[in-house]
């Protein structure tokens, strides 16, 4: 419910309750924007007293008879339109005076009505103007907080990268000015730290990446029947070095052949991001399980894992572009903290969800559910 | 950097950014510091337990986002007069300006000076000698 505040100007009284009382009941459904108008009415009888009304209370729509004992309504229109404001301005002409009418428009003002009218040709032009007002409004506020993400998320990127580049360039110049000294395991280490921020800003590009084609559904999407079964299998061959290294046990779950409708790249992403993080956020030696699922239209793809876990407060920020749980667990884990508003996005594609369950210290379960189209027969 | 001194000035360096800390710590070494590290509270406070620095450049978000602050105000508990430098990035990552100007903000925060991330190395000596002559 918006509520448009209404000036009407007029030297004549009657014509002031006339207005008033045709406009205070009035109540709008604005359906393509999803609002609903209604009016406060004020007036004021001259156009010297209708300048201060409008610098104290800043009306929406201003109906402004032409003909007034002070200054004309040309001339609070002129002042008006100096003013910069976006008050819609309905001039009311006498006479139907047709160049009053084109004289006021070339001024700025919106739209004119003629006297005598009615409470519905009123009503009417009221209704236009409202409908323009609230509409710009919107498109207006719309852009601005378009403008804003934007920025927001630069921003961040911007930060993202700054940090890892100072660092390669901190190291480099230490080696370069031999501040180091000689040894060789030191310069070997910090050679390695230049490859490991450099890892993460390519990291950091690519899923940015990945995640913009996702979001302006730029990215090509080859839909056919895969196997969600054979795709987590490669995906566990692919993480099974990293899970070794710290003696996390990988283990699949579910069904031999899992048979959906999908894009076996997104599935892949999903999968790779989820079990990434259940061996990056996990314990030495401890357990990553990916359960597959399969209920009548839909898939869940469920990881678990024996790590960290989170806390209430922090599963509900996580799946916010790059954020990333800052504690001292997480301290020398690297990551763009845009995995899982990856897997968000793409489990969106699939009219589907995601969810955390989590016990701090135990560990916690990802779970992604998809809409799986039944399969289409040809006869 | 001064080399008119007879023992070398001990600093306390903590970050939980390991290549800050790193860098910093051969920089500071090259320099002619005597340099302790930590990468968190718990770390500083045993740092701090067993040998008290000539000087202290703590991060300001750790573990927690004020982790600098509570540091910085155990520092000056017990000994007043070491200089303590904070370092943050929380410009950056929180959008909030941080600057210990005024004297109010002085007291209140209990640093004797505030550096925005990235810090250059010859930002901070400065900073350093400067509070150091004091």
């Amino acid at each position: 419910m918006e509520t448009l505040q209404i000036l009407v100007v007029d030297d004549e009284p009657g014509m002031l309750t006339g207005v008033q009382r045709a406009l205070r009941s009035l109540r709008l459904v604005l359906a393509e924007v999803q609002t609903e108008v209604d009016f406060t009415v004020e007036t004021a009888a001259s156009g010297e007293l209708a300048l201060e009304r409008i610098e104290a209370h800043r009306p929406d729509i201003l109906l402004l008879d032409h003909k007034l004992p002070g200054i004309s309504g040309l001339d609070v229109l002129e002042r008006i339109a100096a003013r910069k404001s976006d008050i819609l301005t309905i001039m009311i002409t006498a006479y139907a005076s047709l160049e009053t009418a084109v004289t006021a428009i070339k001024q700025g003002a919106y739209d004119f009505l003629a006297k005598p009218f009615t409470p519905g040709e009123l009503k009417a032009t009221v209704h236009k103007a409202a409908s323009n007002l609230v509409h710009t409004r919107q498109a207006r506020k719309l852009a601005q907080e378009k403008r804003r993400i934007r920025f927001d998320v630069i921003s961040v990127l911007v930060h993202e990268l700054k940090a890892p580049l100072a660092a390669v360039e901190g190291y480099l110049s230490i080696l370069r000015d031999g501040i180091a000294g000689e040894d060789p395991a030191l310069q070997h280490k910090m050679i390695a730290r230049c490859g490991e921020r450099m890892d993460g800003m390519r990291k950091l590009i690519v899923d940015m990446l990945d995640l913009t084609r996702i979001e302006s559904g730029q990215k090509a999407r080859t839909l056919s029947r895969v196997d969600v079964a054979e795709i987590a299998r490669k995906v566990m061959d692919n993480c099974q070095a990293a899970a070794a290294g710290r003696g996390i046990n990988l283990m699949l779950t579910g069904p031999e052949i899992l048979a959906m409708t999908a894009d076996a790249g997104e599935i892949e992403i999903v999968l790779n991001n989820l079990v990434t993080n259940a061996i990056k956020y996990n314990r030495d030696g401890g357990r990553v399980e990916i359960l597959l699922n399969q209920t009548d239209c839909r898939v869940t793809l469920a990881v678990r894992d024996t790590g960290i876990g989170l806390t209430e407060e922090e599963a509900a920020r996580l799946f916010q572009d790059f954020v990333r749980i800052k504690k001292t667990e997480t301290r020398n884990i690297p990551g763009s903290g845009l995995g899982l508003s990856i897997v968000k996005k793409i489990a969106y594609l699939y009219e589907g969800n995601v969810d955390v369950e989590s016990q701090p210290g135990q560990g916690s379960t990802f779970t992604v559910t998809l809409h799986n189209e039944p399969e289409v027969h040809h006869h | 950097m001064n080399p008119t001194r007879q023992n070398p000035v001990t600093i306390l360096l903590v970050d939980d950014d390991p290549d800050f800390l790193c860098q910093m710590e051969l920089q500071l070494r090259n320099a002619g510091y005597a340099v302790t590290t930590a990468a968190d509270c718990r770390e500083a406070e045993a740092q701090l337990a067993q040998a008290p620095p000539d000087l202290a450049v703590l991060d300001l978000m750790m573990d927690h986002p004020d982790d600098g602050f509570a540091l910085c105000y155990h520092i000056k508990k017990k000994n007043p007069a070491t200089p303590v430098i904070l370092v943050t990035a929380v410009t950056s990552e929180t959008g909030l300006e941080f600057d210990a100007a005024t004297e109010e903000e002085k007291s209140w925060i209990r640093a004797d000076a505030m550096l925005n991330k990235p810090v250059r190395f010859e930002q901070l000596t400065r900073e350093i000698e400067r509070l150091l002559r004091k």
